[in-house]
């Protein structure tokens, strides 16, 4: 039988979700040791005793880690436990050190809140509420290196290899409680729930979030119901959806096989999968001959968690705007169409273009440059917008160069240009690269009179009240000015010129 | 009596990563009644509204600060490794997905 | 030389009479006549004390002010982590592993100059009561060779024991320490729990482990005590007071007015005749020295080994699960095409012995789900009652006691294919560790049916260690004017021996 089309399906069945996202937090050493975090350090250079595992090496909690964990709570509207307490999830697993992982288990240290998000519908903008069961605190895993087999992958290697600098970094574990009635939206709530989460930890300011680089992870559980059924169907765990358009996908993907093996009277197969970003779809993971048992008990080697309800006041008295209301907010500030704000967020570049308006540049003009010019160029080089040379200071300089008339909107491009070339400030790129508007009526109107003799024919046009012919004698003008003229003020005099209005 | 069977003790065996054998699975289940029996006394007592004390010291939020210290030497670290390569740890195949 | 006490050596150290390279050689040398007879050592490290020993000798001949033990030397429990010296914890699975690091205590040790003469052996991962759980073959006890020296620090024991080392240190997680201690006729004293830091000791069981010291003499124990003790941020649960006056404590020696507390459920039935009468004399010289003998009640006492034999064991599966052949230690079995899964199971069947299988079998049986409620939540509720009975009985005594053990050393082998009747040995120790308190064992004479050591137990609330000194020490004198001559001195001579 054909694959059900996601119209067919969602015609049919309703599906469920649960969102378990992993944030590695940014503090500066591990979670419970003194190693650093840099990402990308050689191998085997940020472990210690403890995050080895050492016979003998005991963890000590980093109070950075809680802190930030209490904060991640309050943003998601949790209550914070006045008592938690680390667990320890026994399985072995050669990438963790102790064969078992420090985490918390039935007492987490944030429970019970909620996300709103909202999403474009065929009938306006919608809001969902995504409840949130739990946040805890665990480590992260070593990485292993797959080598030999055909793919480098963990199937058909000869052998592994361990670097355990990830070994025991401080991970988040939000969980969200199911998320029903969703319907045919499914894959696009979810995709803005870990978008929404994401800008409010960026916002907290407690974690890098780059999705790419693993900082940011989530697995999404899917299950179908009938429409109108209160039974819930069997649901897949999907892992290793590494990016906001994989979440979209892995869902919607889930979504048609699941309907594809329950429609043909299969069964769902409760499992965990994993998300291919090549093809799209999912991946059986390895079945184990029996559930796995991880004997949680308290770490007898850390103590409970108390946090003193004058300190969680203190932090949530600290907590930046929600990203939604700032979004709301700064649409409304800068008088920015639908359209084209959904465009910053899309770019990641509301941050940016806010710090440049901060700098006294216009809404709209920053936004422009952001959105535009320079997107186009980091997409030329690859490189995120944050990664070019050029800062909301550059840009909110270029702007009042050209409110003042001291550049033309071209001339700006190439001050752009020489800025991300790494030539210095919009100023010094001006010196530099000798660029100035070429403001003297007596060197333009010589152009003019240059180029309407050597186009006689179609300056005779213009004359004759053709203006569209204008054009292309304005364009030969800026090019013998070497582009230095303002477009407009060559415009005025060449009409002039012509004797036209 | 309690007792756990041959199977049960295996079963344990492969929880724990420990390779019995055939002999070693027979004895340790056939010492597991007695030893289960013995341990089985905790349930003899009324524990109703008695909280667990998992810990023998009242201690609680003990916590360092987010301050790195020098890490090992990567020959420290991988002084003790079976086999290494390329200042990692070599492992044989790993058969199971992570987690 | 080596017969005096540790402080009887630092006094000559002090005054120049000898040096510590001297003393060091000298017990070096001992070691070198007996331990092919007791087997204490499993590794001895002469060139690192012989130049720790010289390092304490150039530093008090600069006049540095050093510790009172500085120069003194010590043996090891092999469970404490020392770097670049071999650290097995008793086990096969760890053999030829060098550590990287110091443990807090080896820190300690080093910095006060004490001289760490080698690593004693052990029941494999301190899980035994008798030494003969160690991968490398049993301990045997100095005062007979055919018996055990008890354990699980059995090697620590017998090294102070037969004067190849003037103290020792050792592990107590059930009565490690004090019950090796009275089957050898030293003093052991198991500190309360969090008060010396478990950074870099070999875990057993996290909540019931804590190292501490071994001496022949009361005052001998309190010096080494005051040295290993003390805060470490590297241990969440270390406790961050001042430590006890211990040393102050064992030089008063008094219990006049003292009000002392027999555990009625620790003794009579189940302990040997020789023991208890030991056992009452000592009270009776406790009470002739001023002390008021009262009688309290600990229920719940009971119940304290099955529920330890649920706690450690739960605890060590958990562990022990990093012994996997990955990073460190053993590895067997790693043959073309074998999975690491493989590798690991075949490698933690080879290297554990049969007793930490069983512990780890027990343990993960206890945890599992479907079970821990019955088995380690109970047992952590049992524990809860434990706890109050001292609460209890604290109130009513300000040091309570018992024999340390129910028996006097035993055969070796005698008990080795009946894990319950070992188990039985540590039901007197084991309700302090269960509480996090403190308690010491000190000799209380020989037994008169087989002229072995008796062992007296005295225990004290958390982080008041200095009661058990207090208290020690007067019976330790009382029981010397009586016997003319410390213990040891009727301990057989052993063969090859100066
Ligand atoms: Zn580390």
């Amino acid at each position: 039988m054909a694959l059900p089309t996601y119209d067919e399906v969602v015609a049919k069945w309703d599906p469920v979700l649960g969102l378990e996202v992993h944030v590695e937090l940014n503090t500066n050493s591990k979670m419970f040791c003194s190693c650093a975090t840099e990402f990308g350090a050689a191998p085997n250079t940020q472990t210690c005793p403890v995050c080895l595992a050492l016979p003998g090496a005991l963890p000590v909690v980093n109070e950075k880690a809680i802190e930030s964990t209490i904060l991640i709570g309050l943003a998601l509207n949790c209550k914070i436990a006045p008592y938690s307490r680390f667990a320890r999830k026994n399985y072995f697993y050669p990438d963790m050190p102790k064969n078992f992982q420090i985490s918390q288990y039935d007492e987490p240290i944030c429970f019970d809140g909620y996300v709103d998000v909202e999403i474009e519908t065929e009938e306006g903008p919608k809001q969902f509420r995504i409840e949130i069961e739990r946040v805890h605190m665990e480590e992260d895993t070593g990485k292993s290196l797959h080598v030999g087999g055909a793919t480098g992958r963990i199937h058909g290697a000869d052998y592994s290899l361990l670097d355990y600098n990830r070994a025991g970094i401080p991970l988040v574990e939000i969980v969200t409680k199911i998320v029903p009635g969703t319907g045919k939206y499914a894959p696009e709530v979810a995709k803005a729930y870990v978008a929404e989460l994401r800008d409010i930890l960026r916002g907290l300011k407690v974690s890098d979030v780059k999705m790419e680089q693993g900082s940011l992870r989530c697995d999404a559980n899917v299950s179908l119901k009938p429409i109108g059924s209160d039974v819930l169907g069997t649901r897949s765990e999907t892992k290793n959806v590494n990016s906001l358009r994989s979440v979209e996908r892995a869902i919607r993907g889930e979504m048609i096989r699941h309907a594809e093996l329950l429609n043909d009277g299969k069964k769902v197969k409760q499992e965990t999968r994993h998300f291919q970003e090549d093809t799209g779809l999912t991946r059986s993971g390895r079945s184990k001959e029996q559930a796995e048992d991880y004997r949680y008990f308290p770490d007898p080697d850390l103590v409970p968690v108390t946090p003193a309800a004058a300190w969680i006041e203190e932090l949530r008295a600290t907590l930046p705007e929600r990203p939604s209301l700032r979004r709301k907010r700064l649409k409304e500030e800068w008088s920015v169409p639908d359209k084209e704000m959904a465009a910053m967020i899309n770019a990641d570049v509301l941050d940016i273009v806010e710090a440049t308006v901060l700098l006294g540049a216009d809404p709209t003009k920053a936004r422009t440059w952001w959105l535009g010019e320079i997107s186009r160029i980091a997409n030329e080089k690859e490189l995120p917008i944050a990664e070019l040379s050029i800062t909301p200071a550059h840009v909110a300089e270029l702007v009042e160069l050209v409110a003042k008339g001291e550049l033309t909107d071209k001339l700006a491009r190439q001050v752009v240009e020489g800025v991300v070339a790494g030539e210095g400030t919009p100023s010094e790129v001006v010196a530099k690269r000798g660029i100035k508007v070429v403001n003297d009526d007596g060197a333009l109107m010589a152009a003019i009179e240059k180029v309407c003799a050597e186009q006689a024919e179609t300056a005779e046009k213009v004359r004759g009240g053709h203006l569209p012919a204008a054009g292309a004698l304005i364009g030969a003008v800026m090019k013998e000015t070497k582009g230095q003229a303002d477009a407009a003020r060559v415009r005025e005099l060449l009409l002039g010129h012509l004797g036209v209005n | 009596m309690s007792s756990l069977s041959r199977d049960d003790v295996a079963k344990l065996a492969g929880l724990a990563r420990i390779e019995m054998t055939e002999a070693e699975l027979v004895e340790l289940s056939s010492q597991f009644g007695m030893i289960l029996d013995a341990v089985a006394r905790v349930q003899e007592m009324d524990l109703s509204g008695v909280k667990a004390t998992s810990h023998p010291q009242p201690l609680e939020n003990i916590a360092r600060p987010d301050v790195v210290q020098p890490s090992l030497s990567p020959e420290d670290a991988l002084s003790g490794a079976p086999a290494q390569e390329e200042s990692r740890f070599r492992v044989p195949q790993i058969l199971g997905e992570a987690e | 030389m080596i017969n005096k006490t540790a402080a009887e050596m630092a006094d000559s150290l002090a005054k120049g009479e000898t040096s510590s390279v001297e003393l060091t050689q000298a017990h070096l040398d001992r070691v070198a006549a007996v331990d092919g007879q007791v087997k204490a050592f499993l590794h001895v490290d002469s060139e690192g004390a012989l130049a720790q020993a010289k390092e304490v000798d150039a530093r008090r001949a600069k006049g540095e002010k050093l510790s009172p033990i500085a120069g003194i030397p010590l043996a090891l429990k092999d469970v404490l982590a020392q770097k670049g010296v071999p650290t097995t914890a008793g086990s096969k699975i760890l053999q030829g592993w060098l550590p990287p690091y110091d443990s807090t205590v080896v820190s300690k040790l080093k910095s006060a100059g004490v001289v760490i003469m080698g690593k004693t052996n052990m029941d494999e991962f301190a899980m035994g009561s008798s030494t003969e759980n160690s991968g490398y073959g049993p301990t045997f006890n100095p005062w007979d060779l055919t018996r055990t020296p008890g354990g699980s620090s059995g090697g620590s024991a017998a090294a102070v024991a037969s004067f190849e080392s003037p103290l020792a240190i050792g592990s107590d997680t059930g009565g490690s320490i004090r019950q090796p201690a009275a089957l050898t006729g030293i003093v052991g004293v198991r500190p309360t729990y969090g008060a010396v830091s478990r950074f870099g000791l070999i875990a057993y069981s996290s909540s019931l482990d804590q190292a501490g010291p071994f001496g022949r003499t009361v005052l001998d124990t309190a010096l080494l005590h005051e040295v290993m003790a003390g805060h470490d941020p590297k241990d969440a649960t270390s406790i961050n007071a001042p430590v006890p006056a211990v040393v102050a404590a064992a030089k008063s020696g008094d219990v006049k007015g003292m009000k002392i507390g027999v555990i009625k459920q620790l003794q009579g039935e189940g302990y040997q005749k020789g023991v208890q009468t030991r056992f009452d004399e000592s009270l009776q010289v406790l009470a002739d020295l001023g002390a008021e003998i009262v009688e309290v009640d600990c229920p719940s006492f009971e119940y304290a080994l099955a529920a330890y034999y649920l706690i450690a064991p739960s605890e060590c599966s958990s562990n022990l699960a990093r012994f996997d052949a990955m990073r460190y230690g053993l590895r067997t079995g790693d043959v073309d095409g074998a999975s690491a899964e493989a590798v690991m199971s075949a490698t933690r069947n080879a290297g554990f012995g049969r007793e930490v299988k069983r512990r780890i079998i027990l343990g993960t049986y206890a945890l599992s789900s479907g079970y821990y409620d019955a088995y380690y939540g109970s047992a952590q509720k049992i524990r809860t009652l434990i706890i109050q009975d001292y609460a209890k009985a604290f109130a009513q005594a300000e040091v309570l006691v018992s024999p340390t053990a129910p028996t006097t050393a035993y055969k070796i082998g005698e008990k080795v294919d009946d894990p319950m009747a070992m188990y039985l040995g540590d039901v007197a120790t084991i309700p302090v560790n269960l509480a996090g308190i403190c308690g010491m064992s000190l000799p209380a004479g020989l037994a008169d049916e087989d002229n072995l050591p008796v062992g007296f137990q005295i225990m004290a609330p958390a982080m008041q260690d200095q009661r058990l000194y207090q208290a020690g020490a007067a019976l330790e004198a009382a029981l010397l004017s009586k016997w003319g001559a410390p213990i040891l001195t009727k301990a057989p001579e052993l063969k090859g021996a100066k």
